[in-house]
Formats: structure tokens, sequence, C-alpha cells
């Protein structure tokens, strides 16, 4: 190795370092921040570096340095204004984006160093598997977070997209995949081998995420960012990197256990979700889900004005409806009235409620909600008991007491109890079902009452009823 | 098996179980944020758009070069910015407590 070489690899091994203490350091919410600076601090180390290569190799064309420093500032400039401009609200969508944009970046690499080998020319396997796992991974994580960012910003429908003949095309096409894994790593290159592993990997990706529900989304994105993890390092061993084999790597393996986790507090699993689990098939059962119970008691603004203000102890439930709505700031705004007038309260977070695990709590922070107003699934349920209302906005599966009896749905699902509140009241846009598509008994509990609302209109118009009574 | 790929065969599964080991359990709070942590750190493909595209010299490597740099560079940007506004968001009440404490 030559000085500058040596330098160049202590530092890449310096960033590897900072990557994987970074990402150590966000497993808890004190440190997250830093750690995340961390890995930034690596990153930036790394690209230092391979300027430094390229700069002493000094054998680049004027235009390539062009194209080059216009694609990155160009990238760079959109990357951060996404970033800065998006809403938290949107944010699982960006993600997604990122996703994208990182597959198809490790998927250009591979498609470049493909084709800068002679036409014909014979290569070894150590070259021809990893080119074309970065090719068919990076296309097939393209296209693939590009409809769930599409399904989360609500731009594609997020209801499972099936049609007849689906599993059929599914199986055409992954033969025609792995005939192409076949051609490339047998035969001497040709244009039209690496055409079909890119546009067979690119249909592949959309048949595999448009017959998942939204709600699974947030698993999916995670395991397409478990997946670009994975072509990154295919891409780093193409063109021989190691920074970039570390880096994906660590990102593909971290990426697979949070994806496990996720999926596990949505008590899923993620062969179901892939496959396209429960709620796909029954679309009879969702039309007559429609239908509002008999036994349902309504209720107004007005009223719960009345409830909230002689309250003693509030429990705010929020859910996927508030997120949708946007109406974190409204929810704020209600709670900081009554905790001015002395009343308690606190929020029950669900792991997750939101769009996506963790993400209630990201939209009540950024809302400034008190850390320790925030309680987890297993504090909120020992206080539910003293609870004298329980406001639940636009939450409803993890509300639904039938997860304690087998044979549902949802049957095992952790659950916020908020049936043993001293009183309930629901805000929702109408009778619909969740994502499991199944009754809330919750909702016709005598103790509860439903009040048939956007999220953010109906607590406009509770905190405006609210502050009448407070105020007498 | 060349010295060379074996190096890099065992960088991969080492990384790889290094991930699997480094961040075991999170709690659910931190899903989103972890994720999206980790969506910053396969930014590092910018690295490796650098490196090829600098070997461009005809019009259609400069087309390959030009999507894989300015994709690589939106990935690494926007990832960290976007991660950082959310753990900004945690770190926030706590300061603002601080200061008001009037309860």
């Amino acid at each position: 190795m030559s000085g500058l070489m040596t330098l160049v690899s202590l530092c890449y091994l310096i960033s590897a370092v900072c990557y994987v203490m970074g990402l150590h350091m966000m497993r808890t919410p004190k440190t997250a921040r830093n750690g995340n600076r961390l890995s930034f601090v690596g990153m930036i180390l790394a690209v230092i570096m391979t300027f430094l290569i390229v700069l002493k190799k000094n054998d680049t064309t004027m235009t390539a340095w062009l194209v080059l420093l216009v694609a990155l500032v160009l990238g760079v400039g959109y990357g951060v204004y996404r970033a800065r401009t998006v809403k938290m609200t949107d944010m699982p969508q960006l993600v997604s984006l990122f996703n994208a944009v990182g597959g198809g970046a490790a998927a250009a690499i591979g498609t470049f160093d493909y084709l800068s080998k002679p036409a014909g020319a014979s290569l070894s396997v150590a070259f021809s598997l990893p080119v074309i796992l970065d090719l068919i991974i990076g296309s097939i994580t393209f296209s693939g977070s590009l409809i769930a960012t599409g399904k989360l910003a609500g731009k594609v429908s997020g209801k499972p997209i099936t049609f007849p003949g689906a599993k059929l095309l599914n199986g055409i096409v992954v033969l025609i995949i792995l005939a192409a894994i076949v051609m490339t790593v047998g035969f001497p290159t040709n244009v039209w081998t690496l055409v079909t592993a890119i546009v067979a990997s690119l249909v592949f990706g959309i048949l595999m995420t448009i017959p998942i529900g939204g709600a699974d989304m947030p698993v999916v994105v995670s395991l397409l960012n478990a997946f670009t993890g994975l072509a990154v390092a295919m891409a780093g061993f193409v063109i021989d990197n190691q920074v970039l084999i570390i880096a994906g790597a660590l990102v593909g393996a971290a990426g697979t256990i949070l994806t496990l986790q996720m999926a596990a507090a949505m008590n899923r699993s993620v062969a179901n979700i892939i496959a396209g689990g429960f709620g796909t098939g029954d679309s009879g059962g969702s039309t007559s889900a429609d239908e509002v119970p008999v036994n349902v008691k309504e209720t107004s603004a007005d009223d719960i004005g009345v409830q909230l203000a002689y309250a003693k102890n509030v429990m705010i439930v929020p859910g996927y409806g508030l997120a949708a709505a946007q109406a974190q700031h409204e929810v704020a705004e209600l709670a900081k009235l009554l905790t001015d007038n002395d009343i308690n309260v606190n929020y029950a977070i669900h792991p997750v409620a939101g769009r996506m695990p963790g993400h209630m709590n990201v939209l009540l922070a950024e809302v400034n909600v008190p850390y320790d107003q925030m309680k987890q699934l297993e504090e909120a349920n020992s206080m539910f008991e003293n609870t004298d209302v329980s406001l639940v906005i636009g939450a409803n599966d993890v509300t639904n007491p039938a997860a304690r009896e087998p044979n549902t749905a949802i049957s095992g699902m952790p659950i916020l109890d908020v049936d043993k509140s001293k009183s309930v009241v629901v805000i929702k846009r109408s009778m619909s079902t969740g994502y499991a598509g199944i009754q809330n008994s919750l909702f016709s509990d005598d103790k509860t009452s439903m009040f048939f609302s956007d999220a953010k209109k109906g607590l406009q118009e509770i905190i405006a009823s609210t502050k009448e009574y407070l105020d007498q | 098996m060349s010295q060379e790929l074996y190096t890099n065969l065992a960088i991969f599964v080492l990384s790889l179980l290094v991930g699997f080991e480094v961040i075991s359990k999170i709690p659910a709070t931190l899903h989103t944020p972890m994720m999206s942590g980790a969506n910053a750190i396969h930014g590092v493909v910018v690295v490796g758009a650098i490196l090829v595209a600098l070997e461009a010299d005809t019009p259609t490597f400069y087309v390959i070069a030009f999507i894989a740099a300015f994709l690589g560079a939106i990935n690494v940007s926007g990832g960290y910015v976007v991660t950082d506004r959310m753990l900004e968001m945690f770190s926030k009440p706590k300061d603002k407590g601080n200061k008001g404490g009037d309860k």
C-alpha cells in the first residue's frame, strides 16, 4: 500500500467505527442525536478521503468532474431541501424515498461497472455475482420504495392491490431474474442480460409492494431499508471498496433486526406482510363493517367539553387518524388548556400508534408535549383505572378489547386498556373498521360515546366548548 | 478464491454480525429515527458513485455516473438532515421544561 492509500484505508476504518458507534448510540433517546452526528462525521471523512484518491489518480476528464460536481450539488440541494421542509407527518414517505434513491444509486454503480467491461468478456464469479446481486437488489428497492412512498403519500392507493394471475406473473418474473443471474455468472457479458435483469427486478419491486396494505408500509419500508444496505454492500464488492461493504452490511443486518422488531410490535410476521396478510382478501367484510351498529352512543363537542372540564385525570389516546389529520397541534392546545386548569393530562402511546412505530412520539414532541406526559403501553395501562375521561383520537385496533380474546384477527396484540377508564370518548370519522377489519367492542361499550368528526375539526370544536365551561 | 475477495467476504460477514449485535433491543419510540439513521448510513453509496463517476469518459457513462452521484447525494444529505430533525424533537421538550419549570 502506498502512503496515501494507507491513510485512506485507515480513515475508512475510522468511518466504519463511527457508523457502528453512531448506530449503537441511537438505541437510547439520550445519546441518539449525538449518535447520528457521529455517524455523519464518519460519512464526511469517507467522502473527503474518496476525493483524495481520485485527485491523486489525476486521470479524470474535465467533463467527468463537471458531471460529478453538478450531480452532487443538485443531489445535496434536493435532499437537504426535502429533509428540511418535510412535515413530520409526511416523514415516513421521505425515508422511503431515500431508500429508493440509495437503491437506485447502488444499481447505477453496478450498471456502470458491468458496462465498462468489454462486450463479450468472461467475468470472474468474484465480480459477476456481486454485480448481478447489486443490480437486482438495487432495482427492486428502487421501484418497491417508490411504490411504498406513493402509498404512504396517498398517491398510490393504500389498499392492497391484487389482480388475477398475480402469483403466476410473480413466478415468471422470479424465473427471469434467476435466469439473468445464471446468464451473468456463467456466460460472457451481454448488454441484454443486464437490461433484462434490471427490468425484471423493477417489475418485481412493484409486484412485491402493491399487494401490501398501507398500514403495513412501515415494516415494508424498514425491510427495503435493509435491502438497500445489502445492495450497497454488493456495490462495495463490485468496486472493491471496503467502506461500502462495511456500512452496507451493517445497515442490512441492523435493518433486518429493526424490521423484525417493528413487525413484532404490530403483532405481524414479516412473511405474513409480504404475502399480503389479513385484511386483504375480506373485501366483503369491510363493506358491512361500515354500517353503524345500533348500540353506539353519539355525542357532541358540547358534551365532551363538560366531561373534560369536570374531569381530574384525562388520558389522550392518539392514533393513526390523528397523524393523518395532522391534528397534533390541536391536541397539544387542548392538553395545555386542561393542564392550565389543574387537570392532569397524559398521553397513552401504543408502540405502533401513528404511521410507523415511534412516529407518534415524534409528532407529539414536535408540538412540545412534555416527555413525561407521554406514557408508553405498560405505564399507561396501569393508569386507566384512575382515568376519568379517555379521549381516543383516531385510534382503533390498538384499543380493541377483542385482542384479549382468542381467535380474532388481533388476538395477542398488546393493546391499551382504554375500556378500564371511567368514561371513554372516541373521536373518529366514521364507524369504519381499523386495519384489522374487525368491529371494536369498545365503541359499543356503555361508557363510550362517539364523536364522528375529522380529528382536527373535532378537536377545534372541543377546545372551544371546553373553554366555555372552564371559564364559567 | 483470491486474497482480495476473501478479505472482502470476511469484512462483509463480520459487519453483518456487528449489525445484528449493535442495535439488539430498541424501544419502539426510537424505531422511526433508528430506521432513518440507518437509511442515512447507506448513503455511503455516494462514495462509490464518486469513485465510478470519475472514471467516466463517454456520454453513456456520464449519464449513468450522473444518476449514481445524484441519487447517492440525495440519500446521504437528506438522510442525515431528516434524522437530526427527528431527534432534535426528542430533546426539545426537555430544554423547554428546564427554562419554564413553572409547575
